[in-house]
C-alpha cells in the first residue's frame, strides 16, 4: 500500500500532497516538513530509499523518492510494494505529467495542481497502484478532459455566457487540451477577457522559455 | 494604494480562479497568511452563491488551500453540494476536494450515500470512475456497508476501466466492512482471470494485500497464482504474485519446493532488476521455510548470494541497498553463506550513504562469531572515532553493544575486553546512550561473577576520572555511566584494591553537580565502601585508617545532606548519623565492622524483564477494579526521567539478610585471600542455586596480571581494548598448541565437555574457549510463571477482522454463505433517516432496521456454522428457515413490528411477488442473486413481473444481467416502501398524493438535504446579530468548541471586535498564552455591511454534569463615512448539558451489553401533546441533542450518545397517541436529569 504521495520543491514548498490515510492538516504539514528535511539533506548520488519514516506508519514504511530538477517526488509505502517498482512508478508518473503538460515544469504543477491530482488518480487509487501503462493513463485523462469540454462547448457560440462563467471558474484551460478541436481554441481566445488573456499568455511564454523540464535534467544526470 | 488593492480585490471577488489564487499567493510572499485569510473570506462569499460554477471554483481553491495546511472542513457541506452537481467537471472537483479532506468523523459524509450510489450507477463511466476514486479515499464503515453491493455489481461492469477501479476499491470496503469479504470473494477470484490485464492486476493487488495479513486463508489460491506466474508477462503482476508467494511459503513448505524452479528460471531470464530482486527475495523466503535437511538447495542459496553480491557491487546505490537488505534475510538461516562476503559488507561500512551503512551494520550483527567479534568491534570502534553526525555515531554505539550482548553474550570470549570497550565508549562526546552503556556495565558486572575484580578496578578508575565525563554539562548522557560505576564499586567493594581512595573519589565536592539520582547512588555506595574499609581494618590493632574513613565521611556527607534532591538528602542524613554513631563506638574501641557489613550483606540476582508480567494473578483478584473511586482530574504523566534505572532501583530497598552469617563472612575472607594471591576466582558458597566455580586448566592464561590497567585510561585517546585483541590472539595460539598436545595424549577429560556447555555457536568455533569460564547468571523468573504469549496481534489492527475462512466458500458448497452474510441490499440506515427528517418522507422504516438485526443474528449464526459439520448444510438451511418463521411468530405476538401487518396487507395485493414475505427475506433473495454463491438459498423469484410498471430510465441502461438484478431489487425496495407508505401514512393523508407520483422515479433522485441549523441566537442589536453553537471536542474530554457567527446587520463597517467572557470556576475561555484571565480575545476579521463570519472559541470545562451560563460582552467599532462609534453588546453563553454530548454510533449488541451491565442509573420523563411524526421526533433528538439511533421498532426507539468525558447516555423513546415517554439511563444521574430537562424544553418550544 502507498500511504502518501508528496511532491515538494527544493525549498520544501508543497506542490502536491495526497494522503491515503487521514491526518489532521497540521500533522500533514508536519509530515511534509519533516520528510523534506530527511530527503533534502541527502546527496544526489545516494540511494533513493529512506527508512525512519516513523512519522507515517512506523517501521514497516519506507520513503521512496526521486529528485527531478527542482522537485522531489516522495512516495511513502509499506513492505508490500516493491521498492524498485515504485521508483519505476514515479518515473511513469513524471513522464505522464510531461506528456500531459508538454514539457512539464514546476510551474505547471503550481498552477494546475487539480490536473495533477486527476492524473494521479488514474495511476494510484486509495493507496493501491491502479494503472502503470502510460498510454492507458494518458488516454483516460484526455478522454475526461474532452468530456469536460464537451459539457461546455457543444454549442459554444450560443452560450458564451456559460463559457465565461466556466472560464471564471477556472476549469477550462484554454491553451492546453484543445489539441483536438482547433477552431474551438481560436474562438476561446477571442472571448477571453483581454486582461486575463494577456496575463495568461505572458506567464506561459515567460515560464516555458525559462524552464528546463525535470525529465531533461534526469536524463542529463544519468 | 491600499485602497486600490482593496477595490481591485472586491472587483475580482467573483472571478478569481485557482490560477489567480496561486499567483496572488506568490505575489504576497511577505504577508501570505493575511492574503490567504482574505481569500478564504472571498471563498466563503462565493460558497454562498447559488451558481454551482462559482461554488465549484471556490471548492477548487479550497482544495489548494488544504494542501497548504488550512483547515477547510467547514466547507464540507459545500463540497457535498459540488459533488452532487450533474456536470462531470464540477463533480470531479467536488470528489477531489472530498477525497482530500473528508474522513471518518466528517459528519456530512452520511449525506453522500445516495449521491455516490447514483454516480456509481451513472451511464457515464467517468462519473462512476470519479466516484470510485473519491470513495476510495473517504470510505467509512457505513458507506462500505451501504455501497458494498453496488460496488460488487460494478466488478462485472462492461468497461474494464470501471471493473478495475471497482475491484481495487473492494479492498477498502473489506477493511471497513469485513462482513463483505465472504460474499464478494468468489467474484474477486473470478477477476484474477479477467481478460483485461488492468483488471487482473487490480485483483492480484487486492488479494495480495489481503493475503499479506492473513496468508493462511489464501493458500488454496496458490495453484491459480502459480498458473498466473508462469503465464503472465506483466512485471507488476509478477512482482505482486512473487511477493505473495513469499508470504505463503512459510505456511506450506510443499509450495516452496515447487516454486524454486520457476523462480530460478526467472532469475536467470529476466532483465528487470525489480523482478529479479523480488524473485531472489522469495527464493530466500522459500529457503527459510524449508527445513535445513535439504542439501540440494545449497545451489539456490549460492545463486541468491551470488546475485545479491552483484547487486551490492553495483554502482547504483539503490541496488546496493536492496542487496544488503535481502542479504540480511539470508543471514538469519544461512549465516555461513553470508559470512564469506564479510569483506564486501565491511566495505559498505565505509560507504558515504548512511542508509547503506546502517544496512551493513544490521548485517554485521548476524555475522559475528567468537572468532571475529573482537576484530569487527575494533573496526566499528574506528568508525565511531571517524563518524561525523551524532546520530550515526549513536547508531554505531548501540550496534556495538547489540552485537556484543546478543544472545546472552554468546560471542564474548573475554569479558575484560568487553568492559574495556565499554569504558572506551564512555569517552564519546555528546552521546545520548550513556544509560545504555551503564546498564551494560551493571549487567556484565552482576551476571559475570569472574569479571567483578576487573570491573571494579576499571570502575574505580572511572570514578577517579569522573571530571572527564562531567566536565561539560552538555554531555549529559554520559554521566549516567557514573551511576553504574558507583554502584559496581560499592556493591563489589570487597574486590577493590584500595577502597579508601575510591571512597575519597566518591565524596568529592564535585559530585554534587551530578544529577540527583546519580548522587543518591554515590551516597549509598559510599556507605558500602565505608563498610568494606572497616572490615578490612578489622583485627588491625592500629585503627587510624578506620577512623580516617569515618572522619572523611563525616566531613563530606553534610554537603549531600543539603542537597535539593530528596533522595540524596534522606540517604545522606541517615548515613551521616550512622557514621557519627560508629565513630563514637570506634573511639571506645568497639569492633563494629561486622555490624556495619551486615547492613549490606546479601547477593543480588538479576530478574528477567518479563518476570513481573509472568507472575500469575491470584484467584479472585481483579486488577481492573477500582479500589477507590477514580480521581476526577486526570493526572499528568510527565515524570519518567529514570526509566532505564527504575528496574535497578528497587533492588536497593530489597530486604537484606540482617543476621550476621558467620560462615558467609569467613568464606568471603577466604575469597579475598585468594584474590590477593592473584587468583580472580573465588569459590562461591552462597545458598543460591548457581553452579559452583571450579578451577579450570586455562587459568594460567588469564591476562589480569600482565596489564597495568589504570595506565591506559589515564592517557585518554589510547585505545586499550586493542591490547586484548593481541592478547587474545596469543592466548588462542597457546591454547591451540596445548590442545594439540592434549589431542596427542588422547585428551582425557572434561574440558571439551564443559566447552560444549557454554558454546552454542557454530561448530568450527568450538575450539575457542573463553578466557574466563563465564558463568552467566540466568535471569530469575517467578515460580509458576505463565507460559509465554508474546505474539499477540494489535487489537486495533483492521486486518484482524479480515481473518475470514474463505476456502470453504470456493470449494463448492461446503459452507455456503449464511443469510446473515449476504451483503445488505440498498436500504436506508436508521441513523441516516433520523439525521434528515425530509428524507423520512420516504417512510421506509422496516428496511432501516435490517442491518442492525442482522448484525446480531450474524454472530450467532457464524458461531453455529463453525461448530456444524459442513455436510449438514441442508439441515442448517432448514433450521434457518425455521428460525425465520419463529421470529415472525414472535413478532406477531408482540404486535409491534411492521412485518405482520405488512404481511396481512400483502394477501390482498396480488401484485406482490410471493417471496417478499418479510423484508428480511426479500433482502436475502436479492443478495443471493447478486452474489452467485454456491448453495445459496434456493428460493426463486419470478423472473419478470409484468404488472410492475417499467422504469424507463432503468431500461436504457439495462445492458447487463446485473443491471437487471439490481433493477429488480430496486423494484422490490420500492414496493416495500410503497406498502410501507400505505401502512404508515394512514394518518397523514396529506403527504400521500405527492408520494405516489414520485414513485416511478428512482430512489436515488433525492438531493442531499439542507443542513438543519443548531445555531441559536446569542445576542442581537441593531448592528449585529450573534448566533452560537457548542460542540464537544472528541480528542479532549475537557474542551468544548463554541462556534459563533457574527452577522453585520447595518450599513456600516464593523471592526475591532473583541469577545470576552467572565470565566467561572468550572468553565474557562482558552486565551492565548501570555494574556491574563480577564483579557478579551480579538476576533480575527472585520465585517463589511451584510456580511457574516464565524469565529471559534475553545472553552475548558471541568465538570460537565450541570448546565452553565457564562456572562460575556462583545465590543466593536461601528464605522461609516462620517463617524465611528464604539458599541457594546452583552450576552449570556448557555452551556447546556447536551452540548457536552457527542453523536456516537453504537451497535445494538454493545448497547444491550451496556444496559445489562447495571452500572447505569435510570430516570424518565413524559412529554404530552407532541403532535409530530415519530421519525421527526427522533430526528430532533438526534440533531439537537447529539444522539444516534441504535434500533427502532415501530413507535419505539433506543438511542445512544456519549459525553466528552465518556458518560454513556441511553434513551428509550416511545410514542403513543401524542404522549412521548422517554426512559433514560446514564452513569451520571445529574447529567441525565439535565439532558432530559433539555429534551423536554426542546419539545415544549415546538
Amino acid at each position: 500500500m502507498i500511504k502518501a504521495i508528496l511532491i515538494f520543491n527544493n525549498h520544501g514548498k508543497p506542490r502536491l500532497s495526497k494522503f491515503y490515510e487521514h491526518f489532521n492538516e497540521d500533522i500533514e504539514q508536519q509530515i511534509i516538513r519533516e520528510t523534506f528535511h530527511l530527503v533534502s539533506k541527502r546527496d544526489e548520488n545516494v540511494c533513493n530509499f529512506l527508512e525512519g519514516g516513523m512519522l507515517i506508519g512506523g517501521s514497516d514504511y519506507k520513503l521512496i523518492y526521486r529528485h527531478y530538477a527542482t522537485l522531489y517526488f516522495v512516495f511513502c509505502v509499506d513492505s508490500s510494494e516493491s521498492e524498485l517498482g515504485i521508483l519505476d512508478l514515479i518515473q511513469v508518473f513524471v513522464e505522464t505529467l510531461d506528456k500531459c503538460f508538454e514539457n512539464v515544469c514546476e510551474l505547471d504543477l503550481i498552477f494546475h495542481v487539480d490536473k495533477v491530482h486527476h492524473i494521479l488518480a488514474e495511476m494510484v487509487m486509495g493507496g493501491m497502484v491502479l494503472e502503470t501503462n502510460m498510454n492507458e493513463i494518458i488516454t483516460q485523462v484526455d478522454l475526461q478532459n474532452k468530456m469536460e469540454k464537451s459539457e461546455f462547448f457543444p454549442f459554444f457560440s450560443l452560450f458564451t455566457d456559460v463559457y465565461l462563467s466556466v472560464y471564471q471558474a477556472g476549469q477550462v484551460d484554454t491553451g492546453r487540451y484543445c489539441r483536438s478541436t482547433c477552431s474551438c481554441r481560436i474562438s476561446c481566445k477571442e472571448h477571453e477577457p483581454p486582461g486575463n488573456a494577456q496575463k495568461h499568455q505572458h506567464r506561459r511564454h515567460k515560464h516555458k522559455s525559462a524552464k528546463f523540464t525535470f525529465l531533461q535534467v534526469a536524463t542529463a544526470r544519468s | 494604494m491600499a485602497l486600490k488593492i482593496v477595490k481591485g480585490s472586491i472587483d475580482r471577488m467573483f472571478d478569481k480562479n485557482l490560477q489567480d489564487l496561486v499567483r496572488g499567493i506568490r505575489n504576497h510572499k511577505e504577508d501570505e497568511a493575511k492574503y490567504i485569510s482574505t481569500c478564504i473570506d472571498e471563498i466563503k462569499q462565493e460558497l454562498k452563491q447559488d451558481n454551482i460554477a462559482v461554488k465549484a471554483n471556490a471548492v477548487c481553491k479550497l482544495t489548494y488551500l488544504q494542501m497548504l495546511g488550512y483547515d477547510v472542513s467547514w466547507a464540507a457541506f459545500n463540497i457535498v453540494e459540488v459533488m452532487s452537481s450533474s456536470k462531470f467537471t464540477y463533480k470531479r472537483i467536488g470528489y477531489l476536494a472530498a477525497s482530500q479532506c473528508f474522513h471518518e468523523s466528517t459528519d456530512v459524509i452520511m449525506l453522500t450515500t445516495n449521491q455516490i450510489r447514483k454516480d456509481l450507477s451513472s451511464p457515464n463511466q467517468y462519473d462512476t470512475g470519479v466516484a470510485l476514486t473519491g470513495l476510495s479515499c473517504f470510505v467509512t464503515p457505513d458507506l462500505a456497508r451501504d455501497l458494498a453491493n453496488d460496488i460488487m455489481t460494478l466488478m462485472s461492469h462492461t468497461k474494464p476501466y470501471i471493473r478495475k477501479k471497482a475491484v481495487l476499491i473492494m479492498y477498502k470496503v473489506f477493511l471497513k466492512y469485513p462482513e463483505s469479504l465472504r460474499p464478494a470473494f468468489p467474484r474477486l477470484k473470478e477477476k484474477l482471470e479477467d481478460p483485461d490485464p488492468g483488471v487482473q492486476s487490480a485483483a492480484v493487488n487486492v488479494i495480495c494485500e489481503l493475503a499479506r495479513r492473513n496468508p493462511k486463508n489464501y493458500l488454496s489460491l496458490a495453484p491459480l497464482f502459480f498458473k498466473l506466474m508462469t503465464s503472465s508477462t506483466n512485471n507488476w503482476v509478477l512482482i505482486k504474485i512473487i511477493k505473495l508467494f513469499g508470504a505463503l511459503t512459510p505456511l506450506e513448505p510443499r509450495l516452496g519446493k515447487k516454486l524454486i524452479e520457476p523462480l530460478t528460471n526467472l532469475i536467470h531470464s529476466t532483465s528487470a532488476m525489480s523482478l529479479l530482486y523480488e524473485c531472489v527475495n522469495t527464493v530466500i523466503a522459500v529457503l527459510i521455510s524449508l527445513s535445513s535437511g535439504m542439501p540440494n538447495h545449497s545451489a539456490s542459496i549460492q545463486l541468491c548470494v551470488q546475485k545479491l553480491r552483484i547487486l551490492i557491487e553495483d554502482s547504483d546505490q539503490n541496488l546496493k541497498y536492496l542487496g544488503l537488505l535481502a542479504m540480511s534475510k539470508i543471514l538469519k538461516t544461512h549465516p555461513k553463506s553470508v559470512q564469506s562476503h564479510k569483506d564486501l559488507i565491511l566495505q559498505c561500512l565505509d560507504d558515504k550513504d548512511e542508509s547503506i551503512r546502517l544496512r551493513a551494520l544490521d548485517l554485521l550483527y548476524g555475522m559475528v562469531s567468537k572468532k571475529n567479534l573482537m576484530e569487527i568491534v575494533k573496526k566499528l570502534m574506528l568508525h565511531v572515532d571517524k563518524a561525523e553526525g551524532t546520530t550515526y555515531r549513536d547508531e554505531l554505539l548501540t550496534k556495538i553493544i547489540d552485537i556484543c550482548s546478543q544472545s546472552n553474550y554468546q560471542y564474548i570470549t573475554n569479558f575484560e575486553w568487553y568492559i574495556s570497550i565499554l569504558v572506551e565508549l564512555t569517552r564519546l562526546e555528546g552521546t545520548r546512550h550513556g544509560h545504555l552503556i551503564a546498564s551494560q556495565m551493571l549487567d556484565v558486572a552482576i551476571r559475570v561473577k569472574a569479571i567483578r575484580v576487573f570491573a571494579v578496578a576499571q570502575m574505580a578508575t572511572l570514578l577517579d576520572n569522573a571530571h572527564m565525563l562531567t566536565g561539560n554539562t552538555q554531555r549529559n548522557g554520559i554521566c549516567e555511566v557514573l551511576y553504574a560505576a558507583a554502584w559496581i564499586c560499592g556493591e563489589f567493594s570487597e574486590h577493590l584494591e584500595n577502597p579508601m581512595e575510591t571512597l575519597e573519589a566518591m565524596l568529592r565536592p564535585k559530585v554534587a553537580t551530578l544529577p540527583g539520582h546519580i548522587q543518591a547512588v554515590y551516597v549509598q555506595n559510599a556507605a558500602k565502601l565505608f563498610a568494606t574499609v572497616l572490615k578490612s581494618q578489622e583485627g588491625n590493632t592500629d585503627s587510624t585508617t578506620a577512623q580516617e574513613a569515618s572522619q572523611l565521611m563525616i566531613d563530606r556527607l553534610p554537603l549531600f545532606v543539603q542537597s535539593a534532591n530528596l533522595e540524596v538528602q534522606e540517604r545522606a542524613s541517615c548515613i551521616l548519623q550512622l557514621v557519627k554513631y560508629i565513630q563514637k563506638l570506634q573511639q571506645k574501641d568497639v569492633e563494629v565492622s561486622e555490624e556495619v557489613c551486615a547492613l549490606f550483606a546479601g547477593e543480588l540476582n538479576p530478574v528477567a524483564p518479563k518476570a513481573q508480567k509472568k507472575v500469575p494473578i491470584p484467584d479472585g483478584l481483579d486488577l481492573d477494579a477500582w479500589i477507590n473511586e477514580p480521581p476526577s482530574e486526570s493526572e499528568s504523566e510527565d515524570e519518567q526521567p529514570k526509566a532505564i534505572f527504575s528496574k535497578e532501583e528497587p533492588k536497593h530497598s530489597r530486604p537484606r539478610h540482617t543476621e550476621v552469617d558467620e560462615k558467609e563472612l569467613a568464606r568471603r575472607r577466604e575469597a579475598r585471600k585468594q584474590e590477593q594471591a592473584n587468583n580472580p576466582f573465588y569459590i562461591k558458597a552462597s545458598p543460591s542455586s548457581q553452579k559452583v566455580y571450579q578451577e579450570t586448566p586455562g587459568v594460567e592464561h588469564i591476562p589480569v596480571v600482565q596489564i597495568d590497567l589504570s595506565v591506559p585510561l589515564k592517557v585518554p585517546g589510547l585505545p586499550m581494548s586493542d591490547q586484548y585483541v593481541k592478547l587474545e590472539e596469543e592466548r588462542r595460539q597457546k591454547e591451540r598448541a596445548e590442545k594439540k598436545k592434549k589431542d596427542k595424549k588422547k585428551r582425557k577429560e572434561k574440558r571439551s565437555g564443559r566447552g560444549k556447555k557454554h558454546d552454542s555457536g557454530p561448530e568450527s568455533e568450538e575450539d575457542i574457549t573463553p578466557a574466563h569460564m563465564v558463568d552467566i547468571v540466568t535471569e530469575e523468573m517467578p515460580e509458576n510463571a505463565l507460559p509465554s504469549d508474546d505474539d499477540e496481534r494489535d487489537p486495533a489492527d483492521p486486518h484482524k477482522a479480515l481473518d475470514i475462512d474463505l476456502d470453504n466458500l470456493e470449494s463448492a458448497g461446503k459452507r455456503p454463505l449464511a443469510d446473515s452474510e449476504k451483503l445488505p441490499v440498498r436500504s436506508h440506515r436508521a441513523a441516516e433517516v433520523l439525521k434528515s427528517p425530509a428524507e423520512d418522507e420516504e417512510g421506509e422504516n422496516v428496511s432501516s432496521l435490517e442491518p442492525k438485526k442482522k448484525s446480531s443474528k450474524e454472530k450467532r449464526e457464524k458461531k453455529k456454522d463453525k461448530d456444524k459439520d459442513r455436510k449438514k448444510s441442508k439441515e442448517e438451511k432448514k433450521k434457518k428457515k425455521h428460525k425465520h418463521e419463529e421470529k415472525e411468530e414472535a413478532d406477531l405476538l408482540c404486535g409491534q413490528a411492521d412485518e405482520p401487518a405488512f404481511q396481512s396487507e400483502e394477501t390482498n395485493e396480488v401484485v406482490t411477488p410471493p417471496t417478499s414475505t418479510s423484508a428480511d427475506e426479500a433482502a436475502t433473495v436479492a443478495a443471493a442473486e447478486a452474489a452467485p454463491a454456491p448453495g445459496a438459498i434456493s428460493v426463486t423469484t419470478p423472473d419478470s413481473e409484468p404488472e410492475e410498471p417499467k422504469d424507463t430510465e432503468m431500461e436504457e441502461t439495462k445492458s447487463s444481467k446485473h443491471k437487471k438484478k439490481k433493477q429488480k431489487r430496486e423494484k422490490e425496495d420500492k414496493e416495500k416502501k410503497k406498502k410501507k407508505k400505505h401502512h404508515h401514512h394512514h394518518h397523514h393523508h396529506g403527504d400521500k398524493g405527492g408520494e405516489e407520483s414520485v414513485q416511478n422515479g428512482t430512489v436515488e433522485e433525492e438531493e442531499p438535504l439542507p443542513p438543519m441549523s443548531n445555531y441559536c441566537l446569542l445576542a442581537e442589536n441593531s448592528y449585529i446579530k450573534v448566533a452560537y453553537d457548542i460542540q464537544g471536542n472528541l480528542q479532549d474530554g475537557s474542551q468544548v468548541v463554541v462556534s459563533v457567527i457574527f452577522e453585520n446587520k447595518c450599513d456600516s463597517f464593523l471592526k475591532s471586535m473583541e469577545f470576552n467572557v467572565l470565566d467561572s470556576l468550572n468553565s474557562k475561555l482558552q486565551r492565548p498564552e501570555g494574556s491574563g484571565p480577564h483579557d478579551s480575545l480579538t476576533i480575527p476579521f472585520q465585517l463589511p455591511p451584510g456580511v457574516s463570519n464565524e469565529a471559534r472559541f475553545v472553552f475548558t470545562v471541568q465538570s460537565i454534569i450541570m448546565p452553565q451560563k457564562l456572562k460575556g460582552t462583545l465590543t466593536f467599532i461601528v464605522k461609516n463615512e462620517e463617524s465611528s462609534t464604539h458599541e457594546k453588546l452583552d450576552f449570556k453563553l448557555h452551556f447546556t448539558c447536551t452540548s457536552y454530548l457527542i453523536t456516537t454510533p453504537c451497535y445494538s449488541d454493545a448497547f444491550a451489553k451496556l444496559l445489562e451491565s447495571g452500572d447505569l442509573k435510570s430516570s424518565s420523563i413524559r412529554l404530552e401533546g407532541v403532535n409530530m411524526p415519530f421519525h421527526h421526533l427522533l430526528a430532533r433528538i438526534c440533531f439537537h441533542h447529539h444522539f444516534s439511533v441504535v434500533e427502532r421498532i415501530d413507535s419505539c426507539a433506543s438511542m445512544y450518545s456519549r459525553s466528552i468525558q465518556g458518560h454513556h447516555v441511553c434513551l428509550l423513546v416511545k410514542i403513543s397517541s401524542q404522549t412521548v415517554s422517554v426512559d433514560a439511563k446514564c452513569d451520571e444521574p445529574t447529567l441525565l436529569g439535565n439532558v432530559l430537562d433539555e429534551i423536554k424544553q426542546t419539545f415544549s418550544q415546538c
